[in-house]
């Protein structure tokens, strides 16, 4: 054992977390070095945002024995965590949406000066300080919150899906500047399910499974990807190789006639002019950067906003949707992309399937069980949904809270589903899961729009794809021809010849400078 | 947890204790609760020796009852994470208003009119919270004035011609089968079956829970808040408006401030009893024994001859300790 003090600036060893029935977390451990970024990798609810929460002091943990440089500490709150050196970027931004972005600096002690500095470098160059937080795009929010906290120079920074929900070009640059921290006498701990990103700029890789440190892996090995994976999946890896999705041609209603048009519909000042058609039988794939009009596309068709001009069509027939119960008595039923907007996180999962059964007025006397526990039944089986903890859903891990949320669609027979990037932050194993139910509801009859940030999932999932830029259609694709370049340039709306942010960050690491910056930052 | 000096050599045991606890507290929640009313009943015990008999439990049970009744009514609101204030007001007027009506109309009819008004104000409170958006504290914070006051016009209007509180709410409120069986119970036992079979077993029960635990995803998935809310507030209303009987019964009084003072033990009793104003979290049957807790405490505070002051006292502590016990468990 080599527990050499001075060698590590971060040595987590044998920490536990149980949550009731659950275990979060059995023995897991993390040893950083000084200037490295170390990946922390596992699918979800392998207990990476757990392990990062008792590290920041978010989450006291059963055992296990945390230091930094060689000094045992007790985080019992996060100011003690950031005292000692441990600060945390979480996948939502931490700000006061009320107050302006110069007064939640102070709030939390910020020095301004470094704060502008890196908020340069990030990118950000044209932010207003006295803007209130609300009025910030997610993208801004998501840049400040790690500008502050590299302006408050952590030992340990640790970033939970930094880039997740970042436009390509902001992701860049928050990927030069990690990469520019490497050699310092910091470190950062790096969350995230890109591998390219991992590849790009970590060191080494810690890698969780089912709550336990399963390896740690050096990047510069050559197969060092592959080992990751198959750390990650242990033994289901092989099953997974074989649960290829197949897809089927698609089967279009027998009168031929689509599911949903859409003609011309706009909302607010993003979403402009979309017009397309979904037919029973496909999976429709919607690519679009971030805030290309796409939320409010979704949110139109979900019955959650109305639009400001345009029609929906549903089987031919004109709709106006003033509430969801609208556009679920036609059939539409909407998998939200946020798991909070989503799910009664108090009650059991099998209350959160079966809540559409009681909404409507009639159905408010008793439940009747006999009909309803089959169907339930049905779709927990089917989705395999993790049920051995009969507990609240905010227990379970996020793969498994995103299929309590398809599920409840599922138990009462799909006719149209709106899946609105389902597969977030979601691990492996439950994407795989995803795609093949999706291709088996297209194939039984049902029209699905999939709008997905993941572009690999086009080709896998989708019969075809609309590109969205600008609030317009700029192109249709057929899946067979999806592949991920093709896809990113579309969604940027280029030319075929444009160069792509993965090659710019590539070229960023062998040494050339991407001062060329090909976006702006929108809002 | 209390300074124990070891605590760094012991800390295994204690934290599987305190976590033992919390699971205890969270997955049985009537087990901690029963234990304090069984406690609290031997507390009354040890300070008046032989206190404790069929007579006294049924004198206590009998008191407890309206207090519950009113108790469901911030359940079931605060399970939405609304609140009731009105049911104070709808239950003195309720009782005032058969008091003032059953010599000229006789009884059913009075106690179909006081339902009515009752049912009205709970269904003004819902559309206040469920269609305009006001939050019910507010909305039922001023409907109780507007009651109060239309309770004093109508006294004003109607001299006194002599009815009082018919015999038939004396005997339901105030009487004793064997000396110790209330009578009330007749009426009660139902009632408070209903309610948990709704909040457990029907559509609108899931859907209570569900508002309270996440509009957002509830109005996703199809349900329609206004409606909901409207139908609750109105349920509430009449649920004050019995318990408005058994006070005006057991006190035989018919006065238009008479369950005033029921009002923040009615909330006390349901926050005790382990439902969260948040909503989204809670159980009648937890309530009834915060309202038993909550009576035999006043039991033992008058049987020792404290005033009233020392019951405010401990009553408003126990609320927010309790509370505060609650987060801690729920949350983490």
């Amino acid at each position: 054992m080599t527990r050499g003090t001075t060698q590590h600036l971060l040595d987590a060893s044998g920490v536990s977390k149980r949550y009731g029935a659950v275990v979060a977390l059995k023995s897991a451990s993390l040893r950083v070095l000084p200037g490295e970024v170390h990946a922390l990798m596992g699918a979800n609810g392998a207990g990476k945002s757990t392990l990062v929460k008792i590290l920041t002091g978010a989450v006291r943990p059963d055992e296990g024995v945390i230091e930094v440089r060689g000094t045992q500490r007790r985080s019992h709150s996060p100011a003690e965590a950031r005292r000692a050196g441990l600060v945390s970027v979480y996948q939502e931004p931490a700000l006061i949406p009320d107050l302006d972005i110069d007064s939640n600096l102070r709030l939390t002690g910020t020095p301004i000066n470094p704060f502008r500095d890196w908020v340069n470098q990030l990118g950000l160059d044209a932010l207003d300080l006295t803007r209130m937080a609300r009025e910030v795009p997610l993208a801004s929010l998501r840049i400040i919150d790690l500008a502050r906290a590299l302006a408050i120079e952590p030992d340990v920074l640790m970033l939970d899906e930094m880039t997740a929900a970042l436009p390509a070009n902001l992701s860049e640059r928050v990927l030069d500047v990690i990469n520019g921290m490497r050699g310092g006498d910091r470190s950062i701990v790096f969350i995230s399910h890109r591998m390219i990103e991992i590849a790009s700029v970590c060191d080494r890789a810690t890698v969780l499974r089912e709550g336990e440190t399963v390896g740690v892996v050096d990047m510069d090995d050559v197969d060092a990807e592959d080992r990751i994976v198959e750390l990650m999946l242990g033994e289901i890896a092989e099953e997974l190789s074989d649960n290829g999705v197949r897809k089927g041609a698609p089967e279009r209603g027998s009168d031929g006639g689509p599911r949903i048009e859409v003609r011309g519909l706009a909302a607010s000042e993003r979403l402009r002019d979309v017009s397309f058609e979904l037919y029973p039988g496909e999976v429709l794939g919607v690519i679009a950067l971030e805030g290309q009009g796409q939320d409010e596309l979704f949110d139109i068709l979900s019955g959650s906003i109305r639009p400001v001009d345009g029609q929906v069509l549903v089987d031919g027939k004109k709709v106006s949707f003033r509430h969801p119960a609208d556009a679920i008595q036609e059939g539409i039923v909407f998998v939200p992309a946020d798991r909070a907007e989503a799910l009664l996180m108090q009650r059991p999962v099998r209350d959160n399937i079966a809540l559409p059964f009681s909404v409507r007025l009639r159905r408010w006397g008793p439940i009747r069980r006999s009909t309803e526990k089959p169907k339930v039944d049905k779709a927990i089986d089917r989705l395999q949904i993790e049920m051995r903890a009969q507990g609240e859903v905010r227990f379970l891990s996020g793969g498994n809270q995103q299929k309590v949320t398809i599920a409840r669609w599922l138990a009462g027979g799909v006719q149209t589903m709106l899946c609105f990037d389902p597969t977030r932050g979601i691990d492996i194993r439950t994407k795989h899961q995803i795609y093949p139910l999706l291709r088996e509801l297209a194939a039984a009859g049902a029209a699905i729009l999939l709008y997905t940030s993941e572009l690999s999932e086009i080709e896998l999932a989708c019969d075809r794809a609309i590109v969205i830029f600008g609030g317009e259609v700029v192109a249709e694709i057929d899946a067979a021809d999806a592949d991920e370049g093709t896809l990113l340039r579309a969604a940027h709306n280029l030319k075929s010849d444009a160069l792509l942010p993965e090659e710019i960050v590539a070229s960023a690491h062998s040494g050339g400078s991407a001062s060329e910056d090909p976006g702006e930052v929108d809002g | 947890m209390s300074g124990v000096a070891d605590a760094t050599t012991t800390t295994r045991p204690s934290w599987m204790t305190a976590s033992g606890i919390r699971t205890l507290v969270r997955e049985h929640p009537m087990v901690p609760l029963v234990g304090l009313l069984a406690l609290l009943v031997a507390l009354s015990e040890v300070i008046r020796p032989g206190i404790v008999s069929p007579n006294w439990a049924g004198v206590l049970l009998r008191g407890a009852v309206p207090l519950a009744i009113l108790a469901a009514c911030q359940t079931i609101t605060m399970l939405t994470a609304g609140i009731d204030l009105s049911v104070g007001a709808v239950a003195s007027m309720s009782g005032f208003l058969v008091a003032t009506l059953v010599g000229d109309t006789g009884l059913v009819l009075a106690i179909v009119i006081a339902l009515a008004v009752s049912a009205l104000v709970g269904l003004v409170n819902g559309i206040g919270a469920g269609v305009f958006k006001v939050h019910p504290l507010i909305m039922t914070l001023g409907m109780s004035l507007v009651v109060l006051g239309l309770a004093n016009v109508w006294q004003v209007m109607r001299v006194q011609t002599g009815s009082g509180v018919p015999t038939e709410f004396r005997q339901l409120g105030a009487n004793l089968f064997f000396g110790f069986i209330p009578v009330n119970l007749l009426l009660f036992v139902p009632l408070a079956l209903l309610v948990i079979f709704t909040l457990n077993r029907t559509g609108f029960g899931r859907l209570l829970y569900a508002i309270g635990d996440n509009p957002v995803a509830s109005r996703l998935s199809g349900a329609k808040s206004w409606q909901v809310l409207a139908v609750l507030y109105l349920i509430s209303g009449v649920l004050a408006g019995i318990a408005g009987f058994l006070f005006s019964g057991l006190t035989n009084t018919a006065s238009v401030t008479l369950a005033d003072s029921a009002l923040l033990p009615s909330v006390a009793a349901a926050v005790i009893g382990g439902t969260s104003i948040f909503g989204g979290r809670g159980t009648y049957s937890g309530t009834i024994i915060g309202a038993l807790i909550l009576t035999v405490i006043s039991s033992i505070l008058s049987s020792l001859g404290y005033p009233e002051a020392v019951r405010q006292i401990l009553f408003g502590s126990m609320i927010v300790f309790v509370a505060a016990a609650y987060t801690r468990i729920t949350t983490d």
